[in-house]
């Protein structure tokens, strides 16, 4: 496998499960969970990842079938491969949830946040911060006379690095919605 | 055609279409409609506990030896945090329990009115499932799909909060098999292709072992006979976990004794030694593996479990088989038999000489006492009275518990209820007096220590009130006995708060509560005390007073590994190092 350059436990790209079990790497896996739309449902996968001390990197939930009466709650995780798929086991026994996908190892997929900035400056600063907006395809959506909202959708890496140049600019504060995603193709 | 009642008659009706006979609870302010319903009828008998802790674990006693769900009935606030424990207690331990709790009405939720609790956001991580009904509607649906997730897959317990404002609306009743439950259909066929791989590791296999748990016995009682056929027709050793007492007969020829931490030393070393490891129903508790990178290191490990999550967990499997124990044993045999009931004979044999030799160590060997009862001696005198006789055993927690899956032998499953997951002291009085509710006329007895006891005492009165002459077998060494066995293991002798000062007087706590009480405190009256307590119709309290610093042998100290244990007093001290110590 190292002739073709495929890193162990990298399985993003690939179609296969390259996973060593037994690896103490720490992996980022995005799932995919269909819930009942009921009340407290997202407080029983919440209490899950809490109880049994599994990390959450970001959540997204919302309804998303009004009439199939379900949501989708994306989940941004981190752990060994034994962790990942005991995670996947304890959301897949729920009596609430429907389906698991890990979309990082069932194929390439699609994955967009949306960050709200908020950047405070006159002068040099501000003429920055607006170029680099311009670059990073972000919209103005509120302005006063020292103060730029800009919104941005993109990877969470895109919004990092949008947020790191901001910093220096006057960035005073930064709402994310989390990741949402989707596998690729039909 | 369908049929308008209130949500209060809703609830009973549901009940009686699912079959329930008894329900056990306490009432209150939330839950006196469905009380009033309970009254004007007689098929379903309530049993009125002394304290709602009680009425689940004797709910989780009736469940356990009967295969049938237990059900509580309590009301809003205190009534539902009382069960807590024993939700928490059901769900390690896999029983099926409803829970169904009184709630402050739905207009009132959420302004701190009287005995109101966030009874579901109490109760969501330690249930299975569970609901709040604000409308009467959903609520006899509800309660059929609380019995559906409680009984299928894994069993475990459920919660179904009911405002009183639901109780008393009208709504329509929805009826059993309208029920939407299709959603929630646990696997229960295993894979063949996986089947097949385990059939083929038991064609080869020089050192097999069979290590059988408490999925067995929730299988069913096929279960356990397809269990029996399997070891019979292998010639497989098998060892149980404490969950697991039972499925397989304690009188079979391929039995080795309860292992892990107070296992025996045969299945201990076997379970370490062996090549294959076919885990039926069992989860690799931490009292079974011990130390986990030091667990049985050469073998193949296939796993058969209902539940996924319980593939991989602490345990690396190589064969996994999801799916309910008494379908994928009964596909084992008929793969195994149609590829012509292979074994390796000559491994086996060997393996076998090599168990008898580790059975000749006599791991439960004690010394005998000229001035005390032995405890274990008492649980032998015990077993060797009432063996043959209709017998349940119920438990309290700590080491008369371990006493007795040692020194008791189960011939079926169903016979033996105890905490196993959640170590709950105070479970085995209740407990003892649900199994006596299921079966009034066989022969039930808690084997209990003193502290343990103490804890729920006061359902002596529901054993009275309710005539089930439960045997409440008291070890009492006045002493917290498991936790002073620790300190004197690992905390340099000094007994912390360990020992049970201001003890009442047990036959005359009988006396109170109107019941018979038995005091023996030296082993040539033994036999005969216990036999006065076996004759005694109705309830009967046993103080039998034993050795006060015994310790429970044999011990695998916290981690350390299969190989490592301790058969005696020999030297206790420092036997468990400082990275043992923070373990439990």
């Amino acid at each position: 496998m190292s002739a073709l350059q495929i890193k162990k436990g990298s399985s993003k790209h690939s179609a296969y499960d390259l996973r060593d079990p037994n690896s103490e790497l720490i992996e980022t896996h995005t799932l995919a969970v269909s819930v009942d739309n009921e009340s407290g449902v997202l407080a029983r996968v919440i209490g899950l990842f809490s109880a049994r001390g599994y990390n959450i990197d970001s959540l997204t939930v919302a309804e998303v079938d009004h009439m199939g009466h379900r949501s989708r709650i994306t989940v941004v995780t981190s752990g060994t491969p034994q962790v990942i798929t005991q995670i996947k086991a304890q959301l897949e026994r729920m009596v609430i949830v429907h389906e698991v996908h890990d979309l990082t190892v069932e194929g390439p997929s699609v994955q967009r946040e949306l960050a709200l900035f908020k950047v405070k400056g006159r002068g040099e600063a501000r003429i920055e911060a607006l170029r680099l907006a311009e670059i990073f395809r972000a919209n103005v959506v509120d302005s006063t006379l020292e103060s730029f909202v800009f919104e941005m959708t993109g990877t969470p890496e895109k919004v990092d690095a949008f947020a790191e140049l901001m910093r220096p600019l006057g960035l005073v504060e930064v709402a994310r919605t989390g990741v949402a995603a989707l596998a690729r193709g039909a | 055609m369908t049929r308008q009642m209130t949500g209060a008659k809703m609830v009973v009706q549901a009940l009686k279409d699912q079959g329930v006979e008894v329900v056990f609870g306490y009432p209150g302010g939330a839950v006196l409609p469905i009380y009033d319903e309970v009254f004007q009828q007689n098929d379903i008998r309530h049993i009125l506990v002394r304290h709602e802790q009680g009425a689940i674990h004797a709910a989780e006693g009736y469940a356990r030896s009967t295969g049938k769900p237990g059900v509580v009935l309590v009301t809003s606030g205190p009534g539902a945090t009382n069960v807590v424990t024993g939700i928490v207690d059901a769900l390690m331990d896999s029983i099926p329990i409803v829970v169904l709790a009184g709630q402050v009405p739905t207009f009132m939720i959420g302004s701190d009115a009287f005995q109101e609790g966030d009874t579901v956001g109490i109760t969501r991580p330690c249930t299975k499932m569970n609901w709040l009904v604000k409308e009467t509607d959903k609520l006899a649906e509800t309660i059929h799909q609380a019995f559906h997730v409680a009984t299928s897959g894994r069993p475990g317990p459920v919660l179904v909060d009911i405002p009183k404002d639901v109780q008393f609306a009208t709504g329509t009743y929805c009826e059993k098999p309208k029920a939407k439950t299709s959603h929630y259909a646990p696997r229960v066929k295993g894979d063949p292709e996986m089947i097949t791989r385990l059939v083929e590791l038991i064609e080869t296999a020089e050192r097999p072992v069979f290590y059988t748990g408490g999925g067995v016995i929730n299988s069913g009682p096929a279960a356990s006979q397809l269990l029996r056929e399997l070891a019979e027709a292998t010639g497989f050793p098998v060892t149980s976990t404490l969950m697991g007492l039972g499925a397989y007969p304690a009188s079979g020829q391929a039995w080795l004794g309860m292992l892990g931490m107070h296992g025996t030393y045969q299945a201990n070393w076997a379970m370490h030694d062996c090549d294959l490891m076919i885990n039926i129903g069992a989860r690799f508790d931490d009292r079974i593996t011990g130390r986990i990178n030091a667990f049985s290191p050469d073998s193949k490990k296939a796993h058969i479990d209902i539940d996924p999550s319980s593939i991989n967990k602490v345990i690396h499997t190589d064969v996994p088989i999801i799916g309910d124990v008494g379908h994928v044993l009964e596909d084992v045999l008929k793969i195994w038999k149609s590829r012509g009931r292979k074994i390796n004979r000559e491994g086996l044999a060997r393996w076998w000489k090599q168990i008898e030799e580790w059975k000749a160590v006599n791991c439960l060997a004690y010394k005998p006492s000229a001035t005390s009862i032995r405890p274990q001696h008492a649980i032998a005198r015990l077993e060797a009275l009432t063996k043959g006789m209709d017998r349940y055993i119920t438990t309290e927690v700590g080491q008369h518990q371990m006493w007795a899956a040692q020194y008791l032998g189960f011939e079926d499953p169903n016979r033996w209820m105890t905490s196993g997951g959640l170590g709950t002291m105070g479970y085995g009085l209740p407990a003892s007096v649900g199994v006596q509710i299921a079966h009034p006329d066989a022969l039930v007895i808690n084997v209990a220590g003193e502290a343990s006891w103490l804890m729920n005492m006061q359902e002596m009165g529901t054993a009275m009130q309710y005539r089930a002459p439960v045997k409440q077998f008291i070890l009492n060494n006045e002493r917290l006995g498991m936790v002073r066995q620790w300190q004197e293991l690992l905390h340099g002798e000094r007994y912390s708060s360990s020992w049970s000062e201001a003890l009442p007087d047990f036959v005359k706590l009988a006396e109170a509560f109107g019941c018979k009480g038995i005091r023996c405190d030296n082993e040539a009256d033994l036999d005969d005390a216990i036999r006065e307590m076996l004759a005694y119709d109705g309830p009967v309290i046993f103080d039998c007073l034993v050795e006060k610093h015994e310790n429970c042998f044999p011990m695998i100290p916290s981690g350390n590994a299969h190989n490592d244990m301790l058969l005696g007093d020999a030297e206790t001290q420092g036997v468990i190092g400082a990275s043992g110590a923070v373990l439990v």
